[in-house]
């Protein structure tokens, strides 16, 4: 199989960054789950918090860069215990701030941090894998399914995707296995009817992303025997169209630790921003334009059909 | 060869062509154009796709509509069902032609 960096030069194309709009925030890598899709292996067991100082820095890289969103992600980013004042220092005019929300320890701070994000306009982005409970759980674990429901029906009586409320949520498919996503339009439709049915729940958009081939889930697709034939098939699927709109080319993305990346996979995949170690203190402003993305073959899940967004 | 099936046919499918091009690029053609969204969605085609090879019994199939229903946001809930109507319908053959055994043996039973 040819890598990924191959399969770029093949199609004669660069992956290089275009005008970086996101500055995407990783608030550690401590999690109530242990989800056996995870990437970057957060769990329980994980210690890894982004602290005050690092936060300050964050933010005022983020206004120092002049970044349109500012996506907040972890491990479960509702264990740190600064989550609250990142977005607090966050939140201005032309900034959106997403709250990568793992729902179930959501769940459990509280209705106070759920009415703090409404009260703040946090958009909130949640992973809801699959409508099966059975499935959901085999992938994030025993309880999670009906933990998240609940959390799920919390948001909706806050306003939380309900026409006209401005509450923005969202929902994230992933697989529940070594195989790719379905067509994000269709099934977008089937999950807003079949939650409407079942739970009378609502959402504004479904996002369906394939599973990363790095961390816990590479640990899986080796142990099951899946590796190969996984990473044959996201290669197989690579879409040339895809390269222009990746994330990758518009983000950056920052550890716990307060280094760059170009995403959140090139984390767990250790290959920092531009090939050495940045702090965002060191950023005086935005990454070049046309500076080259790492890269790596867990690259080819975002060129996959559709691409990865 | 040691199997009347190996695995790796099914990624080899396309040498099918091999010696009749036309006629494999006709059956191909054909093919896709049967799977792509139409009256019914191509979620509906791959959960008949995959009762129809648990039907014929084809392992190829049932492997390429396994994936193919799961890559199409289909639960195992589902599959499993699609799987029970190929079931219900060999099954119902199978007694619905009881009526011509019945038959038989009226004619000649006294």
């Amino acid at each position: 199989m040819p890598s990924f960096a191959q399969t770029l030069r093949a199609h004669q194309l660069d992956l290089v960054r275009g005008a970086t709009q996101t500055l995407q925030v990783n608030l550690g890598l401590r999690c109530n789950q242990a989800c056996r899709h995870c990437h970057l292996e957060a769990g329980p067991a994980r210690s890894e918090l982004m602290d005050l100082a690092t936060v300050e820095a964050v933010l005022a890289y983020a206004l120092r860069g002049g970044f349109t969103t500012l996506d907040i992600t972890g491990g479960a980013p509702e264990m740190n215990p600064n989550l609250e004042r990142l977005i607090a220092g966050a939140v201005r005019p032309g900034l959106r701030v997403m709250l990568r929300a793992n729902l179930t320890a959501l769940g459990r701070r509280g209705p106070e941090l759920m009415e703090f994000l409404a009260a703040q306009g946090v958009a909130v982005v949640a992973s809801f894998p699959s409508l099966s409970p059975g499935q959901a759980d085999a992938l994030r674990g025993e309880g999670v399914f009906a933990a998240s429901l609940d959390a799920l029906a919390r948001l909706n009586a806050l306003g939380y995707g309900r026409q006209g409320s401005g509450l923005e949520l969202d929902l994230v498919a992933n697989p529940t296995g070594a195989f790719l996503p379905p067509a994000q339009a269709a099934t977008e439709k089937r999950y807003q009817a079949e939650m409407k049915r079942r739970w009378n729940l609502s959402f504004n958009h479904l996002y369906c992303f394939a599973n990363v081939p790095l961390g816990r889930f590479e640990g899986w697709l080796r142990s099951s025997g899946n590796y190969d034939g996984y990473l044959e098939r996201l290669s197989s699927q690579f879409n040339p169209c895809a390269v222009a709109d990746l994330m990758c080319r518009s983000l950056v993305s920052v550890d716990w630790r307060g280094h760059l990346f170009d995403c959140d996979f090139n984390q767990a995949a250790g290959l920092p921003m531009n090939g050495r170690r940045i702090h965002v203190d060191d950023m005086t402003g935005l990454p070049p334009l046309g500076q080259p993305i790492a890269l790596g073959d867990h690259c080819f899940t975002c060129t996959a059909g559709a691409g990865f967004t | 060869m040691d199997n009347y099936y190996d695995p790796s046919d099914l990624q080899q499918f396309a040498r099918i062509g091999e010696d009749a091009p036309q006629l494999a690029g006709k059956f191909f053609d054909y093919y896709q154009a049967v799977f792509a969204e139409g009256e019914l969605s191509a979620r509906e085609k791959s959960l008949i796709a995959l009762a129809v090879a648990h039907t014929v019994q084809c392992p190829y199939c049932i492997e390429a509509y396994t994936k193919a229903s799961l890559e199409q946001g289909c639960s195992r809930g589902e599959m499993v069902e699609a799987v029970h109507v190929a079931c219900a319908i060999r099954g119902g053959a199978s007694l619905v032609h009881g009526m011509q055994m019945r038959r038989q043996a009226e004619k000649v039973s006294i």
